[in-house]
């Protein structure tokens, strides 16, 4: 009796200490589907490091990203391993906020991370972050509309392609509106779009100068075109739609077209949430012929504050969370449909993803269809598709995103807009000391 | 005919009393509404008939601890509710009974405090947090809460202390009570209904209160405010998910809230008719 009663106590302590042993780390995240998956799948990290124990920080996307900010910036070191996204990779790491990754390990095969995702993260050829879901836009179509519209789409459309569907497959009487585009005002809604788009008519945000190019006749263009696409063809109430909205006008068969991130393909083909699941086509993003076309570049990324404690053991979590062996696990439990996309080159030359993911190859060519470092068809200061990796970039890109959703609901007319917008540019980059 | 009046008059006070409570209370509403719809329901448009699902509830519960939460909100909301009234209950009586000609103007003071955006000195305090240690620690959140709410507690126990007559304090004191134990003999037990209704009104806000709570905690002081906002997406459909979750971080206080409610108008209503 003695004899177990000791043992039991040893037991007890030892379980105490090695608890007290253990190393916990904080991470920082947004609740996306994958991530959300992933909180799921930890189980498979912590048996293979029992040392490690994990805490996670569900947030808000706008509040995450005020939160590890000022958490960042103030060294507060709340979080051991924080979930950004591309803008933020190229600004932080070139405030040394950031620590490189450059142990994760000698089967980690860095080298199959797609190229456009890694140059996006990478700040002088050293990885500041490792992507976890990365996306591009495209077009999604309803090919049943199409074909009634008498039109096919091409793997590559223009623009005028796009406006002349549109007008064709917009039927009011049936609810059907013939394209559907983010309005909501934002840097990351409708400026994410717009920006693209823009690229794709030959305008940038700025010369080489950081003078503002609101004023020029390519982003007259853009703003125009969208405009009017969207009074003729696009939904009511418009400039209050952003991805969620938009998602659900599609998966109710109220969008002929809609151009957004890739990772919608996966929910609009899924029968369980969608009317039209089995009637999607995939196109890449449209051009104008001058190069470049009208889609982004993101990547819901990991990366380890500077002013961690536990690198080691967080550079083991980010490592294991965006392996090739994390992809394999999401498949052998969830199935390929639900494995993290638009990471590594390899997934997308597995036929078991292929064939679970009929929109893995136009998802590919779409990110590949992105060049961070040379977005626009003239040349530019700055690197970023749909935005400007300057820290600047959030308020200015929210305040001319505002203008621009005004002007998409009537409030005011494309040129007030565009104005205003040249107007507020030159005094944000004036203020930063970019313009002399 | 003027009883008849009378009968007209109070159907319409009723009538309008009943409309505005429930203009008031229909965002409550529907949020539980839509929390037992499906998410393609809940972004579908407005509708007040929802198809009784619980698959919200059942989502929620599988993705976040409810209770680590629920336990931290109470912990935070009593609390500082406590460390409120320590502070407020003599800072209140100074004024009421011994004021001096800057009294009205520390008072004023105090509440314009609440008028400043509280994102005006989020990096200060983050930074005391964090030189302090007390980033993600209930006792810092404690002190937080206790700090911006106790304005409003000192102006509302000041309101109290000031319809108690000082004669009866003063008689206290020639019998020979000493300032604590005319503190705690004689004016507490007569503020009581006062300290009430403030205690629970400082409850009440403190259990919503989701600028602080949200951006001075990280897992282990993380009250319900933390967990609503865990339910938001950047891509993917949650307007259900959101709603249940915010159902669950309200009924608490809800219901807290529908049991003292006579108690609460009674204090909210003290000294207004004179």
């Amino acid at each position: 009796m003695k004899l177990r009663t000791l043992t039991l106590g040893l037991l007890s302590a030892s379980t105490l200490a090695f608890a007290a042993h253990a190393e916990s780390i904080t991470i920082a995240t947004v609740n996306n589907g994958d991530m959300v998956r992933m909180q799921k799948l930890t189980e498979d990290f912590t048996k293979a490091n029992p040392d490690i124990q994990l805490n996670w920080v569900t947030l808000e996307e706008n509040v995450l990203r005020e939160r590890v900010t000022t958490d960042i910036a103030t060294k507060g070191g709340q979080y051991d391993v924080m979930t950004i996204g591309t803008y933020e990779v190229p600004i932080w790491a070139k405030q040394s906020w950031l620590l490189p990754l450059d142990k994760l390990g000698d089967d980690y095969d860095a080298k199959d991370i797609i190229p456009a995702i890694a140059g996006g993260l990478s700040v002088d050829g050293k990885l500041y972050a490792a992507p976890f879901y990365g996306e591009s836009s495209f077009v999604m179509y309803r090919k049943d509309l199409m074909e009634k519209a008498g039109l096919k789409m091409p793997d590559a459309p223009t623009w005028d392609f796009i406006k002349q569907a549109a007008d064709k497959m917009t039927d009011r009487a049936n609810g059907v509106n013939g394209v559907c585009l983010r309005g909501k005002a934002g840097w990351g809604e409708n400026m994410a779009f717009l920006t693209a788009m823009s690229n794709s008519f030959g305008a940038r945000w700025f010369d080489e100068n950081w003078k503002p190019q609101f004023d020029q006749p390519e982003w007259k263009n853009t703003l125009q075109f969208y405009v009017d696409l969207m009074k003729a063809d696009g939904p009511e109430g418009a400039s209050s739609n952003g991805f969620n909205e938009n998602l659900a006008l599609f998966q109710q068969g109220k969008c002929g077209m809609w151009i957004d991130a890739t990772v919608a393909a996966s929910f609009v083909s899924d029968p369980k949430n969608s009317t039209v699941a089995d009637k999607v086509g995939y196109a890449l993003a449209p051009d104008n012929g001058l190069g470049k076309r009208g889609n982004w570049l993101w990547a819901w990324s990991l990366a380890i504050p500077a002013g961690t404690q536990k690198a080691d053991a967080a550079e083991k979590f980010v490592s294991w969370a965006t392996s090739k062996h994390y992809a394999e696990l999401v498949a052998s439990k969830e199935g390929w449909a639900n494995v993290p996309p638009g990471t590594r080159s390899s997934l997308y030359a597995n036929a078991e993803y292929q064939k679970a993911a009929p929109f893995a190859k136009m998802t590919l060519d779409s990110i590949n269809a992105a060049d961070p470092t040379h977005p626009t068809v003239k040349p530019v200061p700055y690197v970023g598709v749909q935005f400007v990796a300057i820290p600047e970039f959030q308020g200015l890109g929210t305040t001319v995103g505002q203008l621009f959703s005004a002007a998409l609901a009537g409030q005011s007319s494309v040129d007030d807009a565009l104005k205003q917008a040249q107007d507020a540019a030159t005094a944000a980059m004036t203020e930063g000391g970019y313009i002399k | 005919m003027a009883r008849s009046v009378t009968t007209q008059h109070k159907t319409i006070a009723t009538v309008a009393a009943w409309i505005v409570a429930l203009l008031i209370f229909f965002p409550i509403l529907y949020t539980i509404i839509t929390s037992f719809k499906s998410e393609q329901e809940a972004i579908q448009g407005f509708s007040i008939i929802p198809s009784g699902t619980f698959e919200s509830y059942a989502e929620v519960q599988a993705q976040s601890g409810y209770f680590k939460f629920f336990f931290n909100s109470v912990l935070l909301s009593v609390g500082s509710t406590i460390l409120a009234l320590l502070v407020a209950i003599p800072a209140a009586w100074s004024m009421a009974f011994s004021p001096t000609k800057r009294t009205k103007d520390i008072l004023m003071w105090m509440l314009s405090t609440k008028m400043m955006p509280a994102v005006a000195v989020l990096f200060p305090i983050y930074l005391i947090f964090r030189d302090t240690g007390l980033l993600d620690s209930r006792i810092g959140l404690m002190i937080m809460l206790m700090l911006i709410n106790l304005p409003i507690v000192v102006w509302m126990l000041y309101t109290y202390f000031r319809e108690i007559p000082g004669e009866i304090l003063e008689a206290a004191r020639m019998d020979g009570a000493s300032l604590w134990n005319e503190i705690v003999y004689v004016l507490t037990p007569m503020a009581v209904p006062g300290i009430a209704s403030t205690m629970l009104l400082n409850i009440i806000l403190a259990w919503n209160e989701a600028f602080w709570t949200i951006r001075l905690t990280t897992t282990e002081a993380a009250p319900l405010t933390a967990f609503i906002s865990s339910f938001s997406s950047p891509q993917g459909l949650f307007w259900a998910k959101l709603s249940a979750a915010s159902t669950l971080a309200i009924a608490p206080i809800l219901i807290m809230g529908w049991f003292s409610q006579k108690q609460l108008v009674r204090g909210l209503t003290f000294g207004a008719v004179k």
